[in-house]
C-alpha cells in the first residue's frame, strides 16, 4: 500500500522548486559568498586579460574568456556544494532536513541547480566584460556554444564539491575547498595559459579535472592543446562526476546520524 | 476509491522493537522497546548519554538500528515519505541565517501534504509579526520558537521534540511548555526527550526512564515517584564524603558545610552502618526524596539494590 493510497498527495515538484529558489536566496543575500564566486573570476579576467597591455592583448582577452570561466564555474560549484553542505551538516540542519519528508535528493539537486545559477551569472559577467572592454568579437553560435560548454562543466565538479562537503569538518571546509581549487586551477593552466608553465607541471597537468574543463572550453575557440581530444577532455570530466559522486555516497553514510557540538 | 490500510489504524504512532544501537565500543541503545500511545505526551527521560537523542533518531529514521525495528504508523521511518505524519525538533545550533522566517516555514510546509496553514502555524508558534524577519536576527527563544514552527509546519499526528527547552530561560521555557500541553489537548501525540524531570513531570502523560541504554522504569510521573523509594539521610559526621560514597547503599554522597547529605533506597542499614562506625554522629535527619533523587535512585548501579 503506498502512501499515497491514504493521504492527499504533496506536490513533489513544487517542493524542488522552493528548495532551489530558497537556496538561491539564501546564498544571494550573503556577500561574503556572492562576492568572491562571482567577482574573483572577473577580477582576473579583467587584469591579466586586458589590463595589462601587449601585442598579444586581443589573443588573451579571448584565451583566458575560456579558462577564468572555468575557474568561476569550478569555484562556484566547489563553494555552493561543498561549503554549503558542510556547515548545514555542522549546524545539524542537514540532520533536521533528514528528519522531514523532504526527498534528499531535491536537498542535493537545489545546490547544484543554484550552482548552475551562480555559474550562469558568472559567465554573464565574464562575456559582457570580454565583448566589451576586451573587444573580443566571436560568432553568436560560439558565445553560445563556449556558454553552454561553461555551465556544463559545472556538474563535474558540483559531484566533487559534493564529496568534499561530507570530508571536510563544518569549519574548515572553506580552508581545504581552497587548497584544493587554487592550486589545481594554476597547474591546470586556469590562471596562465598552459604552455606558459614549466615542462614539467604541464605533464602533471593531464591528470587534473580542471585541465580537461579548460581544454573543452578552449576547443570552442580554437585554442586547444596541440594533441588533445575533446573525447578525453569529456571522458576525463565525466570519470570524474562518477568519482565526486561515488566518493559522496561512501562518505554520506559514513555521516549518518552524526551530529556536531 | 481510497482505502485505509489496517496497519495505519491500529499502528502505534512510534514503536521500537528490540532496538540496539552502537556507536563503536559505546552501546547507545542496548535493546529497547518503546511503543508511544496515540495521543499521549511520552518523555523520555536520561540522563546525557542515557541514550534519548538515540531512540529519537531510529525513529526519525535519520539512523538504522543495528537490530531489532524503529516503525512510525507501522512503517519504516527510513523512508522519506512515511515520515509525512511527523514533525520534529531537534537539538541544532542554526539554520540558515539570510532566510526569512515565513520562507522557511513555506519551505518547510511545501514537503507535507496537509501542512497547517501559515497563519495558524504562526499564531501557535507564538511568531505573529516575524515573518519578515531574517532567522539570524531572532533572539534566542524566538529561534526555538521557529524550530517548534518547523516541526510543526506538517500538522504532523507525532510530534518529536528532542530536549526543546535546552538552554531556554524559564519564561520561554514555559510558553513552549503551554503550546505543546495545547498540542496534546488536541489530540497530537507528543514524544519528547528532556533530562528535567520537572518538564517531564509537568507534560508527560508518561514518562519512559531511560539509563545506559536501557529501560530503567516506565509510568506515570506519580508511578515513577513511588517506584523511587531514595530518601535522604543527613548528619554531621567526622567520615568523610568520598568515604561514604563508596559504601554500599550509597546512591551519591554530597558534603553540605559540616554536615554530609547521602541518598539512598535502603535508609535502615545504612543508618545502623552510620552510628556504629561514627558513634559521635549527631543531627541525623531522614526526608523523603524529591523527583531529582528519585531519578538518581533509579538510575544507579544495581550494585544498590543488592545492599538494599
Amino acid at each position: 500500500m503506498s502512501a499515497a493510497a491514504i493521504l492527499p498527495r504533496r506536490n513533489v515538484s513544487r517542493i524542488y522548486a522552493l528548495e532551489a529558489k530558497y537556496e538561491f536566496l539564501k546564498l544571494w543575500r550573503i556577500p561574503a559568498f556572492v562576492l568572491p564566486t562571482l567577482g574573483y573570476a572577473p577580477v582576473f579576467y579583467l587584469l591579466f586579460g586586458f589590463a595589462i597591455k601587449g601585442p598579444d592583448r586581443a589573443l588573451r582577452a579571448v584565451y583566458l574568456l575560456a579558462t577564468y570561466g572555468a575557474f568561476g564555474v569550478i569555484g562556484a560549484a566547489l563553494f555552493c556544494l561543498g561549503n554549503g553542505v558542510a556547515t548545514e551538516r555542522g549546524q545539524g540542519w542537514m540532520l533536521w532536513k533528514r528528519s522531514t519528508p523532504m526527498p534528499t535528493s531535491a536537498y542535493l539537486a537545489a545546490k547544484a541547480a543554484v550552482a548552475l545559477a551562480f555559474a550562469s551569472i558568472l559567465v554573464a559577467v565574464l562575456f559582457t566584460l570580454g565583448a566589451t572592454l576586451g573587444g573580443v568579437r566571436l560568432p553568436l553560435a560560439t558565445w553560445a556554444e563556449l556558454a553552454a560548454v561553461l555551465i556544463a562543466g559545472a556538474i563535474p565538479f558540483c559531484a566533487v564539491g559534493l564529496a568534499l562537503g561530507y570530508l571536510a569538518g563544518p569549519n574548515s571546509a572553506p580552508a581545504v575547498i581552497n587548497l584544493i581549487y587554487l592550486p589545481a586551477s594554476l597547474l591546470s593552466g586556469l590562471w596562465l595559459p598552459i604552455h606558459m608553465l614549466p615542462r614539467v607541471l604541464q605533464n602533471v597537468a593531464v591528470w587534473l579535472p580542471p585541465y580537461h574543463f579548460g581544454q573543452l572550453a578552449l576547443r570552442v575557440l580554437g585554442l586547444a592543446r596541440e594533441g588533445g581530444s575533446g573525447w578525453v577532455d569529456a571522458a576525463a570530466l565525466a570519470a570524474t562526476a562518477v568519482a565526486g559522486l561515488a566518493a559522496a555516497a561512501v562518505l554520506m553514510r559514513r555521516d549518518d546520524g552524526r551530529t556536531y557540538g | 476509491m481510497r482505502i485505509e490500510p489496517i496497519e495505519s489504524k491500529s499502528a502505534p504512532p512510534a514503536e521500537l522493537l528490540g532496538a540496539v544501537k552502537r556507536y563503536g565500543a559505546v552501546t547507545a541503545l542496548a535493546g529497547v522497546d518503546l511503543r508511544v500511545r496515540r495521543g499521549e505526551v511520552l518523555a523520555l527521560l536520561g540522563p546525557n548519554g542515557a541514550g534519548k537523542t538515540t531512540a529519537v533518531q531510529l525513529l526519525l529514521g535519520l539512523l538504522p538500528p543495528d537490530a531489532g525495528t524503529a516503525r512510525v504508523f507501522g512503517r519504516d521511518p527510513r523512508r522519506p515519505a512515511n515520515r509525512v505524519r511527523l514533525g520534529a525538533m531537534l537539538q541544532i545550533s542554526k539554520v540558515p541565517e539570510t532566510l526569512r522566517v515565513g520562507e522557511h516555514l513555506r519551505l518547510a510546509a511545501s514537503y507535507y501534504p496537509a501542512p497547517l496553514p501559515l497563519a495558524e502555524l504562526v499564531a501557535v508558534a507564538g511568531l505573529a509579526g516575524l515573518e519578515e524577519r531574517p532567522f539570524g536576527k531572532l533572539s534566542g527563544g524566538q529561534r526555538q520558537r521557529v524550530l517548534f514552527a518547523l516541526a510543526l509546519a506538517g500538522g504532523p499526528d507525532l510530534l518529536v521534540l528532542d530536549e526543546p527547552t535546552a538552554g531556554l530561560d524559564v519564561e520561554t521555557r514555559r510558553s513552549l511548555w503551554t503550546a505543546i500541553r495545547r498540542l496534546a489537548d488536541g489530540g497530537r501525540t507528543v514524544l519528547l526527550t528532556t533530562h528535567y524531570l520537572e518538564e517531564a513531570d509537568a507534560l508527560a502523560d508518561r514518562i519512559v526512564l531511560l539509563g545506559g541504554g536501557r529501560i530503567l522504569a516506565d509510568g506515570t510521573p506519580a508511578e515513577i515517584k513511588a517506584r523511587a523509594r531514595g530518601r535522604r539521610v543527613r548528619c554531621v559526621t567526622v567520615l568523610p564524603a568520598a568515604e561514604l560514597a563508596a559504601w554500599p547503599g550509597v546512591i551519591a554522597a554530597r558534603q553540605e558545610g559540616a554536615a554530609v547529605e547521602l541518598l539512598t533506597a535502603a535508609v535502615e542499614p545504612l543508618v545502623a552502618r552510620l552510628l556504629a562506625r561514627d558513634p559521635g554522629l549527631r543531627d541525623l535527619e531522614v526526608s523523603g526524596a524529591g523527583l531529582e533523587e528519585a531519578f538518581l535512585v533509579l538510575t544507579a548501579p544495581a550494585e544498590s539494590e543488592v545492599a538494599a
